[in-house]
């Protein structure tokens, strides 16, 4: 008999789908009850395959930042940062609508589904700030 | 208490070609002429060579390729590619191949057109949920553990740059180092800003160069031309592939693999007389240095000042000038095992660390992913 666990859409096709719907999807281990993220087929922590596709909380920390600096005429610096989610996981991404170079560890952000080049993805912005929206 | 592979293999040959621009040479050419020379320094006739071990980023399938364009007849091959900690990791490979009778004469090479090519930027694989940011890797996913070990530790950039410095010192010291100009701390902070907190000087160079290494079963080595450097011990550890997924970004996998090189070795940190690092940026040094036990978390920054890794200084590292201002194509792995045997052969001119008996060789692979520690020894230490 099929595993129908293996069947369908899998983790990464979910986690794009999220996106197209401006939706920030993590995954939760209905084995060890531990959040995941990036997607995967089976569960890191306890090998688990009994994986949900839940709404991240969108809340992070800023555990580690950088600025990426663009020679000029190539466009302007942008901020690289990792950031913890509330769930446990850490993920990588640009932290925007401030200063590159102003984002702080320790910082209390937000995530949004945002653009980059064509892209959606999962951005972040200060906690704080107002919702901008708009491609970057 | 020792045991393990400790003993087993030992180095007799070791080849290089000239550091930095070889325009109109391909990486194979460059590789060819590394093996032509480490053949000759061992006194080993080609024919003679049945294990192949190679990776490079630019041919996944580099075990036939060097087997073929080399006219070798393997029959031990090993292509793994762990990024630049790759070469250490051989000498374990080898070692094993060696001691196990599959083979009778190892070959570990490398050869890189990175500068003349323009590939020199070329990192580690695809990463689906990073790349995406265009974070400019490998430098960013170095650059964000240096920012954690600054707000940890209180690490500043003037240290940070105190290891551009120490390896410009040794550089100055090698003549064929590609970058030997005199270089200062205010240099390297002054220079252009590539991704925060590092410039252009706390990032390693883009060269060409090749290196081989031609390694035998310790008892056959009593017969070759040179000093052997002999395989004391080695350990391997890995915690990630993506930076994100790193679960300490100040701990790196050599706080693993290093106690069980040691423990194969049967020796402390404290014997070690020269220290060969994977430096592809500043903060390498600094972690290692730390997750090595020559100094305790969170201190490296404080212990590579007033030039303690400098030459004069209380420990020799990275003594041919580093993949900072020595050489680095692409991959830097060869090039710290084929320094370390210079060391332990007393044949390395100006930058000689006196009465050497005892290397260290710390690869990194990945993006501080892959950490594999070599403890190579004189035939005294055996």
């Amino acid at each position: 008999m099929a595993d129908t666990r293996f069947q369908g859409p899998g983790p990464d096709a979910v986690f794009e789908a999220g996106m197209a719907e401006g939706e920030f999807r993590i995954q939760c281990c209905g084995s060890c009850g531990a959040h995941i993220h990036y997607p995967r087929a089976l569960c890191p922590e306890c090998g688990s395959a009994e994986l949900d596709s839940v709404r991240a909380s969108g809340e992070g920390t800023v555990h580690a930042t950088s600025v990426v600096r663009v020679r000029p005429g190539h466009g302007e610096d942008y901020n690289i940062a990792l950031v913890d989610l509330a769930e446990g996981p850490r993920m990588m991404t640009r932290v925007v609508d401030i200063e590159p170079g102003a984002v702080r560890i320790g910082d209390a952000v937000t995530a949004f589904v945002g653009e980059i080049e064509g892209n959606r993805v999962v951005l972040f912005r200060p906690a704080a700030a107002p919702a901008s929206g708009g491609d970057r | 208490m020792s045991g393990g592979l400790r003993g087993a293999a030992a180095i007799v040959g070791i080849g290089l070609t000239e550091f930095g621009e070889l325009p109109g040479r391909s990486r194979m050419e460059i590789m060819a002429e590394a093996v032509h020379h480490a053949l000759a320094d061992a006194g080993i006739a080609k024919e003679r060579v049945d294990g192949v071990f190679g990776a490079d980023f630019a041919d996944s399938l580099i075990g036939l390729t060097m087997a073929e364009y080399l006219g070798l007849d393997p029959t031990v091959i090993d292509g793994t590619n762990i990024g630049g900690s790759s070469y250490v990791n051989f000498l374990q490979s080898a070692a094993l191949a060696l001691d196990a009778g599959l083979c009778e004469v190892a070959l570990i090479a490398y050869g890189s057109n990175a500068r003349s090519a323009g590939r020199g930027g070329r990192g580690p694989g695809p990463v689906p949920y990073e790349t995406v940011y265009k974070p400019r890797q490998p430098i960013a996913a170095y650059a964000l553990a240096a920012s954690r070990h600054m707000y940890e530790f209180g690490t500043t950039r003037e240290q940070l740059a105190e290891v551009a410095v120490a390896a410009r010192g040794w550089a100055a010291l090698n003549p064929a180092a590609f970058m030997r100009d005199p270089l200062t701390v205010d240099d390297v902070l002054g220079s252009r800003m590539v991704v925060d907190p590092f410039t252009v000087r706390d990032c390693c160079l883009v060269t060409d160069a090749g290196a081989a290494i031609v390694m035998v079963k310790a008892d056959r080595a009593a017969d070759s031309p040179l000093p052997p450097a002999h395989l004391l011990g080695i350990g391997a550890s890995t915690t990630h592939s993506q930076i994100a997924c790193m679960p300490d970004l100040t701990l790196t996998a050599a706080a693993r693999s290093a106690p069980r090189a040691l423990a194969m070795a049967g020796i402390g940190i404290a014997d070690v007389d020269v220290v060969e690092l994977y430096d592809a940026f500043t903060i390498n040094t600094i972690l290692f240095l730390e997750d090595l036990g020559f100094c305790a978390k969170g201190e490296g920054g404080v212990f590579v000042e007033g030039g303690r890794i400098a030459p004069g200084g209380a420990l020799p590292v990275n003594t041919n000038g580093g993949g900072l201002s020595c050489v680095h194509p692409g991959m830097y792995g060869m090039f710290l095992l084929v320094e370390a045997v210079e060391q332990l052969r007393g044949l390395a001119g100006d930058r000689q660390v006196e009465g050497a008996e005892i290397a260290l060789c710390n690869g990194n692979g990945g993006l501080l992913s892959s950490q594999v520690t070599a403890v190579l020894g004189s035939a005294s230490t055996l």
